[in-house]
């Protein structure tokens, strides 16, 4: 039978702030085990989480860059199981009212441009590292990590073949980058991703049940794995089986998935609003201002490129996926065959405008704490 | 008079005088404490030679001049579910019986730097959770003015401390009632500030939307003093309110005219305690004879409020006491064969049953599928019971009820039937749900010499009615004068 295929991607990228997430502590890798630690970001007991006013700006930054709504009202909630590397025994996320939803990027496939809606972008800590000695030695839980911020990108499942699921990627880290907010550098560990794959016939509505497939960490990865976990549900499906729905990692050294846990051994993480934070509350007006920060970004000007210098969109896509400007390099802009093509021109503005349009009043509902008085709290030791 | 029986005001005195040292002081608190702890069993760590090295500290500041700080040189006994750097802090379970934590809870460090004399940690319900002492992982404390009697829960060893004066002053925490519970049974002054007036940083959460931490002390002036020093904005506290904290004492005004006070017609019920009815409305009366306008209440919500925080309080808990796996500090089980079994024997052996069970509450509430018709539930149910007081204090300044449906009871009498024991916190419970502050002190004796406690009830940050309605009566009357026999 002839299947279409149906992926959503979700990327944790790590937001390159200098201190951590809920607490002051450097987020600086390579150091020595447990060295960037304090007494909140390792869960000891009275603790409590304070929040980094950059990850804010950040998010919000990603959610202008990607069309999202920007709420001016959201909350963190507690993702609570238990693990060595997860200190407080919970992960402080976001749930109910994440900060951005419902936007999209535009990826160029096949010369064609083809936009990937997506659900969502939310804020959350990052876990710590359990480091496993051979066999019968202990293991070992650096806590360096644990607390560094991350934001969740969720898409759409809107994405068809796994070269569109690369495409999508490589825009996404364009943009990160573009907005200066993450490295978005996957082989470090600070841009991963998830897929949720699944098949159905040529021509159907229903979507097929779904594996997802975790522990992906190269673009050539993605690409890899996709393939063999369509090919996968493929043969299930040829062969009269069901897909049935679980979590699946994928193996670079063998090239293949494997089921790591069942729907049914699925974690039930009863996820709570997070007592310890005030809801975030993100004005017009900061989101006018940190819209003011945005520069250029890479559909802008990929169209402006298309347009000014009839170049075709994918040449226009290859040149716009960094931000190092083409138009200010030794010889401008430079079509495939090396002719120039001209000297830079006026930038498109972003539309700040948008910033109104962004921001959707969020209902209060019946959160049921006492009001509090005064504004949401955060630490500032990023703006040192 | 021995110097341990003084309250935080006249010992202040006398400092400012020159007529006592703050060693004289801690030597007469650390004297008392050999003398009676064996009997009360307040405390789990006596702080003595801290408290030597404070009050020597102490001295040499007042010598020098410096003796403002009414808190400067005084022995106060803080919970041990509030971090104390380089001191043992136990929440009395065994799963923290050796934990010392690196750093200072703001409160502690704040009456550090007030100059306080660090007395000792005093005993709890194992994570603040019960309403007798009964659940600490280590011995139970009694009741001063009985020693077959449980002393309250869960501050129980601080308001014990107090009420035995084997410390000045002592602070406690109260989620459901565990402040003023405790101040009730052991006939001393006990409050619970408004949620967001004092910081949480460094007291270890039970249930963080509830939890806050308070005076237990001698007399109104002391909690105001106390208040004076812990209360305000912490920014390691986002939900610690950014309001300017006012000074307590200037509340301390014997004049009541035109005060109005509401008693809600639910908390005086058909089959109450007749004894503590009769010292309630006595109480009333006086502060009626002096000229404060007493009218009828209803808090129609208020059946829910048990249940509703038995919802709330366990959910939180079951996640805030998910650190306690024995990865990082605290006890872990031996002969664990992998991570699931360490998990499971260092957290069976670690915790006791009452906690347990609270975890296993939550869990439960919060499991999918549970959710919304627990949890959400609970959190509607907790906005009506909030929405009850602000109509009410629409029209009054202050609500007075009992703090408790009974005086003190005896040790081993509801500690088999955990709903009654739940049933002890029904009139304090509401208070922590509507995040609004409440104090309870003394207000009379039964016929078996058992104190019984007045709960006043205040706004959001309107501390300062409560401690004029307490203060005046408390001038007007002799309760806090009495003492137990020891």
């Amino acid at each position: 039978m002839k299947y279409e295929t149906v992926i959503g991607l979700e990327v944790h990228a790590q937001l390159q702030t200098n201190t951590k997430i809920f607490c002051g502590c450097e987020t600086k890798f390579g150091e020595d085990a447990n060295t960037r630690t304090c007494p909140v970001c390792i869960g000891m007991p009275g603790v409590l989480p304070v929040l980094n006013k950059k990850a804010v700006e950040f998010i919000v930054k990603t959610g202008l860059a990607t069309h999202c709504t920007i709420s001016s009202y959201s909350r963190f909630a507690r993702k609570n199981y238990f693990y060595p590397d997860l200190p407080k025994g919970y992960q402080i996320s976001q749930y109910e009212l994440p900060v951005c939803e419902k936007g999209h990027v535009e990826i160029v496939v096949d010369g064609k441009v083809k936009r990937i809606g997506l659900t969502r972008i939310h804020l959350e800590e990052d876990a710590g590292k359990n480091l496993h000695q051979p066999e019968g030695g202990a293991s070992l839980v650096d806590l360096n990590r644990a607390g560094t911020p991350l934001m969740e990108i969720v898409s759409e499942p809107d994405i068809r073949t796994p070269e569109e699921a690369s495409e999508y990627l490589k825009k996404l880290r364009a943009i990160l980058r573009y907005i200066e907010v993450s490295d978005a550098d996957m082989e470090k560990g600070n841009f991963r991703c998830d897929a949720n794959v699944s098949i159905r016939p040529v021509g159907a509505k229903e979507f097929g049940t779904r594996a997802e497939v975790k522990n992906v960490n190269s673009f050539k990865f993605v690409q890899k794995a996709l393939e063999y976990e369509i090919k996968r549900q493929a043969q299930v499906l040829d062969d009269g089986g069901k897909v049935i729905q679980e979590t699946r990692l994928y193996d670079s050294t063998k090239g293949v998935t494997f089921s790591m846990r069942s729907k049914e051994e699925a974690h039930d993480y009863r996820y709570f609003p997070e007592p310890d934070l005030v809801p975030i509350v993100v004005s017009r007006e900061t989101v006018e201002a940190i819209g003011k920060t945005i520069p250029e970004l890479p559909d802008a000007r990929r169209e402006r490129f298309a347009k000014e210098y009839g170049l075709p969109e994918y040449d226009a896509d290859m040149l716009t996926q960094s931000r190092a400007d083409p138009e200010q390099g030794a010889g401008g802009v430079f079509r495939r065959d090396g002719k120039a093509l001209g000297p830079a021109q006026g930038r498109i503005e972003l539309d700040h405008g948008r910033a109104d349009a962004a921001l959707e009043r969020r209902e209060q509902g019946d959160r049921g704490l006492p009001d509090q008085a005064g504004p949401a709290c955060t630490h500032d030791q990023d703006d040192q | 008079m021995e110097l341990y029986h003084l309250t935080i005001h006249e010992l202040h005195d006398m400092l400012k005088k020159g007529e006592t040292t703050s060693l004289a002081i801690t030597e007469s608190v650390l004297g008392r404490i050999r003398a009676v702890d064996d009997k009360v069993k307040a405390y789990i760590t006596v702080t003595g030679d801290i408290a030597r090295a404070q009050a020597e500290a102490a001295d040499r500041r007042i010598k020098a001049g410096d003796n403002a700080s009414p808190l400067l040189g005084i022995p106060i006994a803080i919970k041990d579910n509030m971090c104390t750097e380089g001191i043992r802090t136990t929440c009395a379970s065994k799963i923290l019986e050796n934990f010392v934590p690196p750093y200072d809870a703001t409160v502690v460090r704040k009456l550090n730097k007030s100059g306080m004399v660090l007395c000792g940690k005093p005993n709890m319900d194992e994570f603040a959770m019960g309403s007798s002492t009964e659940n600490s992982g280590f011995f139970i404390t009694k009741n001063p003015w009985d020693l077959e009697r449980i002393p309250g829960g869960s501050s129980g060893g601080s308001a014990a401390a107090v009420a035995a004066d084997e410390c000045i002053g002592s602070l406690g925490s109260d989620t459901g009632g565990s402040i003023r519970q405790p101040a009730s049974c052991c006939g001393v002054v006990g409050l619970k500030p408004t949620y967001g007036r004092v910081s949480r940083y460094g007291l270890v959460a039970f249930a963080s939307s509830l939890d806050q931490i308070g005076p237990i002390t001698k007399d109104v002036t002391d909690t105001a003093l106390l208040m004076n020093v812990i209360a305000g904005h912490d920014p390691k506290d986002s939900t610690s309110a950014n309001v300017p904290a006012p000074d307590f004492t200037k509340a301390l005004k014997k004049d009541v005219k035109g005060l109005k006070i509401g008693l809600p017609k639910e908390y005086f019920i058909e089959g109450m305690d007749p004894e503590v009815e009769k010292a309630i409305r006595d109480a009333v009366k006086t502060l009626k004879g002096l000229g404060a306008k007493v009218v009828e209440v209803s808090l129609p919500n208020s059946d829910y409020a048990v249940a509703t925080y038995y919802i709330l309080a366990t959910s939180e808990a079951s996640s805030n006491l998910a650190r306690y796996d024995g990865v990082k500090y605290g006890f872990r089980a031996q002969d664990a064969k992998d991570l699931l079994e360490m998990y499971m024997k260092s957290r069976s052996q670690g915790f006791g049953s009452e906690v347990k069970r609270r975890i296993m509450l939550g869990t439960y509430a919060l499991s999918a599928g549970y959710y919304e018709a627990y949890y959400k539930k609970g959190q509607q149910a907790r906005t009506l019971i909030k929405r009850d007081f602000d109509e009410v204090f629409k029209s009054v300044d202050v609500i007075a009820t009992p703090t408790a449906p009974t005086a003190a009871f005896k040790i081993g009498e509801k500690s088999a039937d955990p709903l009654q024991m739940y049933l002890s916190d029904i009139f304090t419970i509401s208070v922590n749900l509507a995040g609004i502050p409440g104090m309870s002190l003394p207000c009379g004796f039964t016929k078996g010499n058992l104190p019984v406690g007045l709960q006043l009830l205040g706004r959001h940050f309107n501390e300062e009615a409560i401690i004029h309605a307490a203060y005046a009566y408390e001038q007007a009357t002799e309760w806090h004068k009495r003492k137990p026999k020891l």
